[in-house]
């Protein structure tokens, strides 16, 4: 089991009636108005207690999610797929939609996002309604919370044991359990064309079933590379695999993303691959990714 | 969430898996093998004085290709007929290396010894969780505690028999797994640690962490590859920077971590392709690039390990 990334789509207004106790995210408190740092983990501290982001509110309309209309977890079996990649292109992708999108990153070994989005080493901070979640811009369209900006050191090694952290599986099933309440969209899997990482998903996919945890679809990352100087398309990473995959589960089949020097480098150096490189190869593919998904959570409102 | 049992007996304890109210959990199989019972390190000592060589294969992100260097590492090894060589897949949940190795579907036998492990070639030998689900898509969720019983489990009851090369697949990151495996090595001497990255920054941030935890459990680190480096186009034989090495690669992180580079493999669509059938690459494509930049690394390997050695037996005959 490798851990996943949430997607939370905000409405631009709290559903009505829904008012809670202070959602600074929606009021463009920003960061000012909560004066409480919250330290960061010495690694002798990081392997206390385990962190939660939220507790399974017995009313959902009432708690800190409130006014999350669309829950999207991208899980895949397999570390290394793209999961982080596809969970951040998704986010800016639907922020063009003019969407408000928030990430979790639970990726609690290997936390990736705030680098991706160019936000790595700040701070968060503490009001009275929770923790504020690290505002991506200037518009605070894109949220994120993960814990890497909890780390003291960005190279120390976060070493979790036992039951404080309850290995990965743990992240998993502590996620979905918070988030059922919630009535999550759906889960998005991310595999690559090869059979090994297939054989992976395959077992988050069964995962999935035994949680009721719906599945979205599948989506297929490094699926192709088409050479810069001669246009030949080469599959370095086998291919078929997502295809076959989604056959296989009997869920749709929502795309492949093709390897893109582009794309990677636009990660690397947090930069918004979707504003930036509308003609790279990859781009394509995440727009129709993301259409589906938004034709997804409508019908889910209807 | 599909809940244990209502009368689970614990995995712990000796009825763990074989009572009435354990059918149907996906977890029978595995209990009932007896994962969940505590061995004793000395134990494990004492089967692994066997095994001349003990080689962990880490990365602290998961999807540079480490399984497939362990694989490949075991194959490499085992060219020479006259040295034993064994592969421990210990990624509990996500045991990629039955499929590289083209045994999947392969059961574990039992004998007086222990565990047989599955033997690809007579000096090759294999054990992995994957060989103990029922299905291949069956899910492991397991916690901490059964992990750690599997871990010293297949340690301490896998009949590896004479051993030169002992080598550990582990899961991406700083879990559960590793530390249990360090732990129960750390009596019986590791001779260190490879460390698989791609060249790209958000792959050496989480190396970088996984080199800290090898110098705080103290275990040594033999070297760093840096997989997926480089493509060249089939075509028009142009390279491509598919990853690109944005802060120097791993080049210039072991310069600063004043760590050996043990060398830099090309992409080659054949490498993907032989993993899912199963296959040795090297074997497969033997002229291709990334099949000599295995043999200089697998090389380097067994030099260092040879050191090893010789630096040891000068400390017991001094």
């Amino acid at each position: 089991m490798h851990p996943s990334q949430v997607l939370l789509l905000w409405s631009r207004r709290p559903p009505p009636g829904s008012r809670s106790r202070g959602r600074p995210r929606q009021e463009n408190k920003g960061q000012r108005d909560c004066p409480r740092p919250i330290p960061r983990l010495s690694p002798a501290a990081a392997a206390g207690p385990a962190v939660t982001y939220f507790t399974p509110q017995e009313k959902p309309e009432c708690g800190n999610l409130a006014g999350v209309r669309h829950i999207i977890l991208i899980l895949s079996g397999k570390g290394g797929v793209g999961k982080s990649t596809i969970s951040t292109e998704l986010a800016l992708a639907l922020r063009h939609a003019g969407k408000k999108v928030g990430i979790l990153d639970v990726d609690l070994c290997g936390p990736s996002i705030p680098r991706m989005l160019q936000v790595q080493g700040r701070a968060v901070h503490q009001c009275d309604s929770g923790w504020v979640p690290v505002f991506v811009d200037q518009e605070q369209s894109i949220a994120l919370m993960s814990v890497g900006f909890l780390l003291e050191k960005p190279d120390e090694a976060v070493v979790w044991r036992g039951p404080k952290k309850n290995g990965t599986s743990d992240e998993h099933i502590a996620t979905l359990e918070a988030l059922r309440p919630y009535k999550p969209l759906g889960a998005l899997v991310v595999t690559t064309p090869q059979a090994v990482s297939v054989g992976d998903v395959r077992r988050e996919l069964t995962f999935c079933r035994k949680t009721g945890l719906q599945v979205m679809g599948v989506v297929e990352n490094m699926s192709s590379f088409v050479c810069p100087h001669c246009a030949e398309c080469t599959n370095i990473f086998s291919r078929g695999g997502g295809e076959e995959l989604a056959r296989h589960a009997g869920v749709p089949f929502l795309g492949s993303v093709p390897l893109d020097p582009e794309l990677t480098r636009s990660l690397e150096e947090g930069r918004d691959f979707i504003q930036e490189f509308p003609k790279s190869p990859a781009f394509p593919a995440l727009i129709s990714i993301t259409q589906k998904i938004l034709d997804r959570a409508l019908a889910q409102l209807s | 969430m599909e809940e244990v049992p209502h009368d689970c007996p614990g995995a712990d304890s000796a009825q763990a898996g074989r009572v009435a109210s354990c059918q149907g959990c996906p977890n029978q199989l595995l209990c009932a093998s007896g994962a969940g019972t505590a061995p004793d390190p000395e134990e494990i000592k004492e089967k692994m004085k066997t095994v001349k060589h003990k080689i962990l294969v880490l990365s602290g992100k998961g999807g540079v290709g480490k399984s497939t260097f362990s694989a490949h590492l075991a194959h490499g090894l085992a060219e020479d007929e006259n040295t034993q060589i064994a592969l421990l897949d210990i990624d509990i949940c996500g045991p990629s290396i039955p499929k590289i190795m083209g045994l999947e579907g392969e059961q574990v036998h039992q004998s007086g010894s222990g565990w047989s492990p599955v033997y690809v070639e007579d000096n090759l030998g294999v054990m992995s969780v994957g060989f103990l689900l029922s299905s291949p898509d069956d899910a492991v969720i397991w916690r901490g505690p059964k992990k750690n019983g599997m871990i010293k489990q297949f340690l301490r009851d896998v009949d590896w028999g004479e051993v030169d090369y002992l080598i550990v697949d582990t899961p991406p990151g700083t879990s559960d797994e590793h530390l249990s495996v360090v732990q129960y090595l750390a009596a019986a001497h590791i001779d260190g640690a490879v460390i698989i990255t791609t060249p790209q920054e958000v792959a050496l941030q989480d190396v970088r962490k996984e080199i800290s935890f090898c110098r705080k459990v103290k275990l040594p680190v033999i070297g760093v590859v840096e997989n997926m480096s480089g493509f060249i186009c089939p075509k028009c034989k142009k390279e491509s920077q598919i990853f690109p090495p944005t802060t120097g690669g791993a080049e210039v992180m072991c310069q600063e971590l004043k760590l050996p580079l043990l060398g830099r493999v090309p992409l080659d669509p054949h490498i993907g392709k032989s993993c899912d059938k199963g296959q040795s690459f090297m074997s497969e494509a033997p002229d291709s690039p990334a099949t000599l930049a295995y043999r200089s690394i697998i090389q380097k390997i067994q030099e260092f390990c040879s050191l090893h050695q010789s630096k040891e037996e000068n400390l017991l005959s001094s």
